[in-house]
């Protein structure tokens, strides 16, 4: 049991800072449109990111039914079901997933957990939205070119991606690249003022340590991917340009078709590289803020400080930059040199241990600790048991010679969507349900609540748990169907319309998750400005939802970490962390 | 309380599941078992680690689930408790790379021995090539490919007359000798796989790739396209037909070379 | 892939160190009270804009460091012929170089409170990044009339792409020059001391982000004048 010793007590100095200049709205334009305030800017890039899931998440309907039932929507060919995982891939992992945690909960959280009044550049984080918002029309426009979006797989691997015999070869291709370019640029501008928001913003005593692990988190996957976009721009620009005017920087010589094309000497395995350089820290730029978000949300409902806070931080800050050395494990048969082999499944099975910390720690959290099955605690549960899922199949595909049967096979498909699909997805949905009285003023409903939980998590690993065992007899990712294959039983078929029919299942139980985010906006219990009793700042502004500048006259002061649930001796079973120090007795 | 039950059913499911199912690894017939084992080996571990994060969780939510006039502990950090977990984790991901690594080396040492063959990608098909009574494959060049000569051989090396080459069949391997398997594309990105073989590796067009394997069971096995070539990738459909030396050696006889390829119509004069 | 995990290995280094100096070790939860006051340097206007600054050339560093990773592997293939280097590159690097020097001493002037001699820096800046510009202009004209930008030459391919996405951040830091000159020709010379001081932020920053453009040019410039064909034979060796 720690001794908590008490520091200065008595009259505190305001914590100042309001010399910043507060941009503030002059017209209902400027205040909900082209607004510079993070709060308004966060619900922009979350409403943009769950409007742009939809879309996949029908797409993914779709490609589930062309799976189980072949040729039943007849207007579904090979290509057409290329086009189905590209733009799904792209979609959730890009313009839902990365937009959501940084632009969304990133904007939302930044200032009001740290207790500033806004980002420290407000316009340059209006146009970031606004760029996200171009990048998302211009891939939304690729559904309606001549050629429809490509279907290059969302990997977009040349010489594939830009040739003749691939869907959206004409428009499709330019479209996503010149999307993703726009994304990039975006995100770059807010990814900035997050990283120097967390360096400059801080209110007075909120020191790095005592920083909620969503911060942590999100400030991490944001340096990480300021860092790592870059190498998708590069290859994003080579590729246009090999497209575009012909230049040969991935493209070989090639006979398409029986025709010799143009294209001399590129490397196609350089496109690997740069894409790959970019796509594994993306993977942890998607997880580090769930990590994050899902640490606190354990904590206040377990009512219990997160166990292992300092080794918290550490594990995130490792895996962080760990991630930039592993990238080639996606590129174990890619007919790279086989002896990077040994070093990237080294360092691929290295980052297992701070993530299995991670995990041991939020288990530990709960341990001894009074657990509020709230919606919020329910889907932390479920996002460990799906998370802990995908990433122990990872030691499977990061073990080099493990991933050779099982490298482009359904098992990677599974393994994926448990890790990084549904276990952040469940921690979105838990967040929302844990955060949205803050920005509202209501809870959601419980009842709707809970059936959209069981029916998703249960649910989604019924998906994806048997999927591995598909992937494991040797069924190739990327295949509209299965067609007769010598080593399949019969029986796989039903286990595919099996896994179909969850999936429309869990897939329609969203709209219930969405009609209860429309319906509680008015119709809500009102939930006051801390409802769940959490001690982190956000909680602790003076209007619920915050008003403009988020803290009145006085920006708060910090006297604690953020985890001062159940002190001994407290009265309360937890202390925010602007609660100033008991005067010493005695 | 219903959580509890459901993640204590999950995993119980899980592992029935596992067990129960028919959805299982095909039968191997090539001498990477080690792969198997390897495999075996992750399996057992991880299944073990989930086992017990889930069953501990549900543990967690019945004995400490909020009731009136509870209160949790206030335990910041346990360093002991950390460092051990740590190790363990640190011992059983040893327990999986080393035997990993080990099998990776014997992946990608191919045995002097080894025969050589060459499989031969393009949109969708598979083509074979044998080095011919010299042992040596004739050198090639995507800027030699005519209908004629599909596989892009230096019509001038004299290596390459003597070729074999065999297009629209399956390719036929002696049981229990090592072969190299030469990888090249003429178009875009495929990638040879035969599940029984467990093998697999990336075909890339200006690039030889290779992987080696010990057929050891005979039959005729599937061979499938593992890496997306747009519209035809799913019916890129190949086959390899393993078999005992002597049927292998009758099969070769029939099979034309590069030069009888090339002049069909010398050849058949010389006969 | 190299020069990108070079790159990297500074970035971590950096983020380490700073790190480190922000007590990691702390036990958090035994510090109770305003903790990190020496951290907390109080309303004083702290560097933000360069801090930004600082954020965003880390991306542009990765995103150069990226692109000659990309060089370096793509010359390493067997068609890769290297370009002549056409001699108008010496004169515009010669031009980057004075229009770096010349914003220095803007620096210097805005420090000392001469508008005179910051007007003319910025104008001498502006003109000569200008001309640097240009130079590359001829310089991509010169290649292509020597038929290197034929599709088939990656070289010449890679060329455009560098001094492109180069000039393109020139341009860019162009732009906020122009507003920070337009500033300073609008200020009247009366109260000069005031409108300096509010200056004097804009051309330190834009001088920091003019060295960094200029140090960026000179490694691109020594990979296509082949001075570090050494350096990739040494790395090949390394790899192989």
């Amino acid at each position: 049991m720690a001794d908590v010793t008490h520091g200065v007590a008595g009259p505190v100095p305001t914590a100042g800072h309001d010399d910043v200049e507060l941009y503030h709205p002059k017209s209902w334009i400027t205040r909900y449109v082209f607004s510079q305030d993070a709060k308004v800017i966060a619900i922009q890039y979350s409403a943009t990111a769950l409007a742009i899931g939809l879309v996949a998440l029908v797409l993914s309907w779709l490609m589930r039914m062309q799976l189980a039932f072949p040729g039943l929507l007849s207007f579904i060919d090979a290509n057409y079901y290329y086009q189905l995982i590209t733009m799904h891939g792209m979609i959730m992992v890009i313009y839902l997933l990365t937009a959501l945690f940084l632009g969304g909960f990133g904007n939302y959280l930044i200032p009001l957990m740290l207790g500033a009044r806004d980002m420290v550049f407000p316009y340059v984080n209006m146009l970031s939205f606004w760029i996200y918002f171009l990048a998302v029309l211009v891939l939304v426009g690729g559904f309606f070119v001549p050629g429809g979006p490509t279907g290059a797989g969302w990997t977009l691997y040349p010489p594939q991606a830009i040739l003749a015999n691939t869907a959206g070869q004409q428009w499709g291709i330019i479209i996503m690249l010149v999307s993703l370019m726009l994304f990039i640029i975006g995100f770059t501008m807010g990814g900035l003022n997050y990283v120097v928001t967390v360096l400059q913003g801080r209110t007075r005593g909120m020191t790095l340590m005592r920083m909620p692990l969503t911060i942590w988190g999100i400030f991490t996957a944001t340096v990480m991917a300021l860092l790592a976009f870059p190498a998708l721009f590069v290859g994003a620009v080579m590729m246009l340009l090999d497209r575009v005017i012909g230049t040969s920087f991935f493209m070989p010589s090639i006979i398409a078709m029986g025709e010799q094309l143009a294209y001399k000497g590129g490397s196609p395995i350089l496109f690997q590289h740069l894409f790959w350089f970019f796509g594994h820290p993306e993977v942890y730029i998607v997880a580090l803020p769930a990590f994050g978000i899902v640490s606190d949300l354990i904590s206040t409902h377990a009512r219990k400080n997160i166990f292992g806070y300092r080794m918290m931080v550490w594990a995130l800050v490792a895996i962080g930059a760990l991630s930039f050395v592993v990238w080639a494990h996606h590129m174990y048969v890619s007919g790279m040199h086989p002896s990077f082999g040994f070093f990237f499944a080294t360092t691929t099975l290295i980052i297992a241990i701070p993530t299995a910390i991670k995990v041991y720690n939020w288990i530990l959290t709960l341990w001894r600790g009074d657990i509020r099955l709230t919606l919020p605690m329910l889907f932390a549960l479920g996002f460990i048991v799906t998370f802990v899922n995908g990433g122990l199949t990872g030691l499977f595909l990061g073990n080099v010679v493990v991933d050779v049967p099982l490298s482009d096979t359904m098992f990677v498909v599974a393994h994926f969507h448990m890790v990084m699909g549904v276990a952040p997805i469940l921690v979105v949905f838990g967040a929302i349900y844990h955060w949205y009285p803050k920005v509202t003023g209501r809870l959601l409903d419980e009842t709707l609540g809970k059936l959209h939980f069981w029916i998703t998590f249960l649910g989604a690993y019924a998906i994806f748990f048997p999927m591995h065992y598909i992937g494991l007899m040797g069924v190739p990712r990327r295949y509209p169907e299965m067609g007769a294959m010598a080593f399949v039983p019969p029986s796989t078929v039903t286990l595919n319309i099996f896994i179909t029919v969850v999936a429309l299942i869990v897939g329609a139980v969203q709209l219930v998750f969405l009609f209860n985010l429309i319906w509680s906006l008015k119709r809500g219990r009102p939930s006051g400005g801390n409802p769940w009793r959490a001690t982190t700042l956000e909680w602790q502004t003076p209007q619920t939802p915050p008003a403009h500048g988020n803290w009145g006259k006085e920006l708060p002061v910090v006297y604690r970490w953020a985890y001062d649930y159940s002190v001994p001796g407290a009265a309360q079973d937890f202390l925010p962390q602007n609660q100033p120090p008991a005067p010493r007795v005695g | 309380m219903a959580i509890a039950i459901a993640l204590i059913l999950v995993v119980i499911g899980s592992v029935v599941f596992h067990f129960v199912s028919p959805w299982w690894w095909t039968p191997i017939a090539s001498n990477w078992g080690y792969i198997d084992q390897t495999l075996i080996i992750t399996f057992w571990i991880t299944g073990a680690v989930f086992a017990a994060v889930v069953l501990f969780m549900a543990y967690c939510v019945i004995r400490f689930r909020h009731r009136e006039g509870n209160r949790a502990a206030y335990e910041p950090e346990n360093k002991r408790l950390e460092g051990w977990l740590a190790i363990g984790t640190g011992i059983g991901v040893a327990a999986m790379l080393a035997p990993g690594l080990v099998v990776w080396h014997r992946f990608v040492t191919v045995p002097a021995d080894a025969a050589t063959v060459e499989i031969v990608g393009q949109q969708w098909q598979w083509s074979y090539r044998l080095p011919g009574a010299d042992g040596k494959l004739g050198a090639t060049d995507i800027a030699h490919v005519t209908p004629e000569n599909p596989l892009g051989i230096a019509p001038n090396d004299p290596h390459g007359q003597d070729d074999v080459i065999i297009q629209g069949d399956p390719l036929h391997l002696p049981i229990g000798k090592p072969v190299k398997l030469l990888l090249r594309s003429l178009d875009v990105l495929h990638n040879f796989y035969v599940p029984e073989f467990r093998a697999k590796m990336d075909m890339i067009p200006g690039v030889v790739t290779y992987y080696w394997l010990t057929p050891t069971r005979p039959g005729t096995f599937e061979a499938l396209c593992a890496e997306l070539c747009s519209t035809g990738h799913a019916f890129m459909r190949g086959g390899v037909t393993v078999e005992p030396d002597e049927n292998y050696q009758a099969w070769l006889q029939q099979q034309k070379t590069f030069a009888q390829l090339q002049a069909p119509s010398r050849a058949q004069a010389k006969n | 892939m190299v020069v990108i995990l070079l790159f990297m290995t500074i970035m971590a280094g950096i983020a380490g160190w700073w790190l480190l100096r922000q007590g990691l070790g702390a036990k958090p939860w035994l510090e109770v009270g305003i903790a990190g006051e020496a951290d907390w340097t109080g309303p004083a206007p702290r560097p933000t804009a360069k801090l930004g600054l600082a954020a965003f050339l880390a991306v542009a560093g990765s995103l150069f460091a990226l692109l000659v990773s990309a060089y370096f592997m793509r010359s390493g293939m067997a068609d890769w012929r290297p370009l002549p280097v056409p001699a108008v590159l010496w004169f515009s690097t010669g031009l980057l170089v004075l229009s770096s020097v010349a914003l220095q001493t803007t620096v210097t002037a805005a420090r000392r409170g001469e508008l005179d001699g910051v007007r003319s820096g910025l104008l001498a800046t502006g003109v000569s990044a200008l001309a640097f510009l240009a130079g590359q202009l001829l310089a991509c004209r010169e290649l292509g009339a020597a038929g290197y930008f034929a599709v088939a030459n990656p070289a010449g391919a890679f060329f455009i792409l560098v001094t492109t996405i180069h000039g393109l951040h020139l341009l860019g830091g162009l732009v906020a020059l122009g507003r920070t000159a337009v500033r300073a020709f609008a200020a009247p010379m009366a109260g000069a001391p005031e409108a300096l001081a509010g200056m004097r932020l804009s051309v330190e920053l834009c001088a920091t982000y003019w060295h960094f453009l200029l140090l960026v040019w000179l490694v691109l410039f020594a990979l296509l004048m082949r001075w570090t064909d050494d350096l990739i034979e040494i790395c090949r060796a390394l790899l192989a």
